[in-house]
């Protein structure tokens, strides 16, 4: 089919219902006798043109507000149906998630779960659904925003009779006089509409921008799932937890060796309710312990030159930081972030090398938990030899002794002290409250002699490159709502018709403002309100 | 400082309660005729926005004050900040009052306002302090933001509720009468709720319970209302209180529950009372209220609250969320319960404002629309601090 050329000399695109240029009748596509559909200037929009190839199928698909609509609601409803029960991420990480489910939700958590409900965010139908409206709102944007773009920059002053009178706001008067017509111009420059002149009719515009409220905001939206999808580029984004001791110094994850950091004090203060505001006694009474502060205070250090395997790093300190929940350390692409805390980790133990008959002790060792020395040399022919250590012992399965994890939670050693007496050593296994001698009586033991502990500090170590575009399509979504919602597109139209002058009215939104508008302007004047026809059209 | 503080809240609350009364008062007496824009106040009128403007400063005065007690921004309990959605609901309410000049919206609006605050002082008033995730300038920009952003969108509501009351047919019951009520049902249990919280705390009711978790481990419960569902394995330590009618599994928690059934409870014993006293439907009686109201205008502004709105708490609940949670919690989103409430609040609005502009779905259908919205936000509020207990939960 045709672009058809209009009796004003306009040539329309097929499929446009009214003249983009005079507003006349097309009579392609709306009824006769209505007010006008005016929501896209009766453009040509491709969605309402062509249905034939699936490609157009997928178009019109796609550029329906109804399909956008219906799959907002499906999201909606699936994100409720997501909180019903905690998501698997806020569940304990120390039970399988199908034994969680079942066992505290009884049937409804075991179908939840089975349903994969446990993990909805992160479920492919989910992300279909998000990936949709992504789609939905490229497609249905391009439709409409294009032909309603030419649309209105083709317009012209001068309108078809038919045009004016299927506005919703119209009205008919006796002709005004110039003088009149100078008064409303006035006026509505007064009101910053720009105002055209043809042949003695008026057309006021104002706030055209508002209209592209709409696409600016689409645009952000796009903009922001595409940031939020940069996030499955490796590199984009880290997310790791560093648990580090007081005093130790560790290498940052994920920063290639760059970084190091030493945990020099983790703080954790309480409310004290005679030293901090009197107002919060009550609620601390009521509370008991409310923490106040998380701290790490942290030294970051920048490796300097190449390291030679094996060797220690030689370190340059960059800066001092105590960081709290809320005040990450910030470094180049990373932040660190205060997230959790043991306190009083088993750090060091002493243990002195005793005669069993006569007590008499023959000096002190100190283990430290975390990397432990192989050899304490006491002197006078006694030493201590460290021949195995279990940070977290347990006996296995078939009653050796092994380690659970590497965290110092109950450590046990097997020493050999060697004495003048016995050169060539007895051995000893000790562990909390036990004292074992595998292979007969030991003229020596080891004695416990205290402990020293430490706090650890979690730090998440986070990079995200990805936040400055995901934050653009957040500004650029605001700008848009914004554009849209504050402001209205208005248009008036005022022309001499037979003898008569008619006014006629448009806008997007807001009819009541621009009924007030229509008021103040011709005030004084012979013109005649504009009805509202959308009462006649529900009368009817 | 604090008793200041209290007391400039008291005073807004009967401000409130009596600047209603001139509303209603300035339906009365108008001589409103339909259609006709340039609306003159009448006296009456001006008395209630007058009143309602000092209430407002009263209470803005109870929030600077309580900040200045406690060093930082009151809204970081329940109490706190279910009082600052209140004075958002009426502050909004102003400004939008300037705009369209109708009484009406308020004698709709401030009984809401009302009911929210009294609804907030019935949990702890206490001023508490900060834990290190809420200290931050961030999450009372956020608070405050999204606060606002509800309450411009709760005034979409008491507009979309003047709409329905005069447009439902109350000739016959059907459908519609019936979820109407539902509405104004729910409204008057969160009143219940109120009576019967003051009531049992003014006799100073209190009966404590041990009972087993969900991990069998023994913990001790009060209760402030006579217990119908009592706790797992519940055991009575307090001499001549109630015993419960039934106990709950440990995963249910059987004292919300319990505060819940009194609510319902009390509301429908008022519901009855005030159905035996009006003998007909109290959208019914409501009806002669309504009456002069321009149907277009009220939907008009009920669209505008949402317009208006819908960018606020886009800003605040979840821009401003955003970059909360990526301070505190080390990332922007985290699918907290309380945050997908916000997005699935946002998402509603959206499909609201879609239909609105491309299905034309004006009058009645966005009335609803404007009631649903409402009823996710109070949800959002209401249920998921009390009962899906995530990462904000104020609540204890
Ligand atoms: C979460 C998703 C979405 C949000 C937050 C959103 C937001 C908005 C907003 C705020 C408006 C302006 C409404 C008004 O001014 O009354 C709008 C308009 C519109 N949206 Fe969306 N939108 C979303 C998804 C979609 C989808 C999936 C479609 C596709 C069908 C769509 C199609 C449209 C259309 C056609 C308009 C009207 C444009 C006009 O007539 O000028 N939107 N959108």
């Amino acid at each position: 089919m045709k672009d058809s050329k209009c009796e004003c000399g306009h040539i329309n695109p097929h499929g446009t219902a009214f003249c983009e240029a005079c507003g006349k009748d097309t009579g392609e596509i709306q009824d006769k006798k209505n007010l006008l559909d005016m929501r896209y200037e009766g453009s040509a929009r491709r969605s309402q043109t062509y249905n034939k190839s699936i490609i157009d199928k997928i178009w019109n698909f796609f550029s329906s507000v109804k399909v956008g609509v219906w799959l907002i609601v499906i999201t909606l409803t699936a994100s409720a149906v997501g909180t019903i029960l905690p998501q698997q991420m806020y569940i304990p990480t120390n039970v399988l998630p199908a034994d969680y489910y079942k066992d505290t939700y009884g049937w409804v958590g075991k179908l939840y779960y089975q349903l994969g409900f446990n993990n909805l965010y992160s479920s492919w139908w989910y992300l279909i659904l998000i990936a949709s409206i992504g789609v939905s709102l490229v497609i249905c944007s391009l439709d409409r925003v294009i032909p309603l773009y030419k649309a209105l920059k083709r317009q012209r002053v001068t309108r078809h009779e038919g045009f004016l009178k299927r506005q919703r706001l119209f009205g008919e008067s006796d002709s005004l006089t110039n003088e009149e017509m100078e008064n409303i111009k006035r006026k509505l420059k007064g009101k910053r509409y720009q105002v055209r002149e043809e042949n003695g009719n008026l057309l006021a515009e104002k706030n055209r921008f508002s209209r592209w409220g709409p696409y600016v905001n689409h645009i952000g939206l796009i903009v922001f799932l595409f940031g939020a999808m940069l996030r499955f580029i490796p590199g984009m984004y880290v997310d790791k937890v560093l648990w580090i001791r007081e005093g130790e110094t560790k290498v940052i994850p994920e920063t290639n060796g760059e970084y190091y950091l030493t945990n020099e004090k983790f703080i954790l203060d309480i409310y004290d309710k005679n030293k901090d505001n009197k107002a919060f006694e009550k609620a601390i009474d009521k509370a008991g312990n409310v923490v106040k502060n998380y701290q790490s205070n942290v030294i970051l250090y920048k490796k300097i030159g190449d390291a030679i395997p094996g060797e220690k790093p030689k370190l340059k300190k960059i800066k001092e930081y105590p960081i709290q929940v809320n005040k990450p350390l910030k470094f180049e692409h990373f932040g660190l972030y205060q997230v959790d805390y043991k306190l009083d980790e088993l750090n060091k133990m002493s243990f002195s090398l005793t005669n069993k008959k006569s007590e008499k002790t023959f000096g002190n060792i100190t283990v430290s938990l975390n990397e432990p020395e192989k050899k304490f040399d006491l002197g006078n022919g006694y030493s201590v030899e460290l021949m195995s250590y279990f940070p977290d012992f347990e006996f296995d399965e078939n009653g050796e002794p092994t380690t659970k994890t590497r965290i110092p939670n109950n450590p046990a050693f097997v020493f050999k002290m060697i004495s003048p007496e016995k050169p060539e050593g007895e051995v000893s296994f000790v562990a909390i409250k036990q004292n074992i001698e595998p292979f007969g009586d030991n003229l020596y033991k080891m004695t416990f002699n205290g402990i020293e502990t430490k706090n650890v500090s979690a730090l998440t170590v986070r990079k995200d490159l990805t936040l400055w575009v995901i934050m653009i399509g957040g500004i650029l979504f605001m700008i848009g709502v914004i554009q849209g919602a504050y402001w209205n597109h208005r248009r008036i139209w005022i022309q001499h018709v037979k003898g008569a002058t008619w006014i006629s009215a448009h806008t997007n939104k807001n009819w009541y403002g621009l009924k007030k508008e229509i008021q103040y302007v011709i005030e004084d004047t012979n013109l005649k309100e504009p009805h509202d026809q959308i009462n006649n059209e529900k009368k009817e | 400082m604090v008793a200041l503080s209290s007391n400039l809240l008291y005073i807004a609350f009967i401000l409130y309660l009596i600047a209603t009364l001139f509303f209603g008062g300035a339906i009365k007496s108008k001589d409103q005729d339909e259609g006709n824009q340039k609306q003159k106040t009448n006296g009456w009128g001006k008395i209630a926005i007058l009143l309602t403007i000092i209430g407002f400063l009263s209470q803005v005065g109870y929030f600077i004050t309580r900040w200045i007690a406690a060093g930082h921004a009151p809204v970081s309990n329940l109490f706190e900040f279910t009082t600052f959605f209140g004075m958002a609901l009426v502050g909004s309410f102003i400004v939008i009052y300037f705009m369209y000049k109708t009484p009406l919206l308020g004698l709709f609006t401030l009984p809401v306002a009302i009911l929210v605050i009294a609804y907030a002082s019935m949990f702890p008033r206490d001023i508490s302090p900060l834990i290190p995730a809420l200290q931050s300038d961030w999450l009372h920009i956020h608070v405050t933001t999204a606060a606002l952003g509800e309450s411009i969108l709760a005034i979409s509501f008491a507009a979309g509720l003047i709409y329905l009351v005069k447009f439902v047919d109350q000739t016959k019951s059907s459908k519609r009468t019936f979820w109407l009520e539902l509405v104004l049902f729910g409204l008057i249990s969160t009143l219940g709720f109120v009576i019967i919280s003051s009531t049992f705390s003014a006799l100073d009711y209190k009966s404590e319970f041990t009972w087993l978790d969900k991990n069998d481990n023994e913990a001790t419960v009060e209760y402030n209302l006579p217990a119908i569902t009592g706790p797992h394995n519940w055991e009575l330590k307090t001499a001549d209180a109630f015993e419960p009618l039934a106990a709950m599994p440990a995963m249910v928690n059987a004292k919300k529950l319990n505060t819940v059934i009194w609510s319902l409870l009390t509301g429908l014993l008022l519901y009855g009372l005030l159905r035996l006293i009006l003998r007909k439907r109290i959208s019914a009686s409501l009806q002669p209220l309504v009456k002069n109201i321009n149907l277009d205008l009220v939907d008009e502004i009920s669209y505008r609250s949402v317009l208006i709105g819908f960018p606020v708490f886009t800003l605040g609940a979840l821009i401003f969320a955003m970059i909360w949670a990526q301070m505190a919690w080390t990332r922007f989103w985290g699918w907290d319960p309380k945050e997908v409430w916000a997005l699935i609040t946002w998402l509603f609005y959206a499909a609201f404002l879609h239909l609105r502009l491309s299905k034309g779905w004006h009058g009645e259908k966005s009335a609803w629309l404007a009631v649903i919205g409402f009823v996710i936000i109070m949800f959002n509020l209401v249920a998921v601090n009390l009962v899906i207990a995530g990462l904000h939960s104020y609540a204890g």
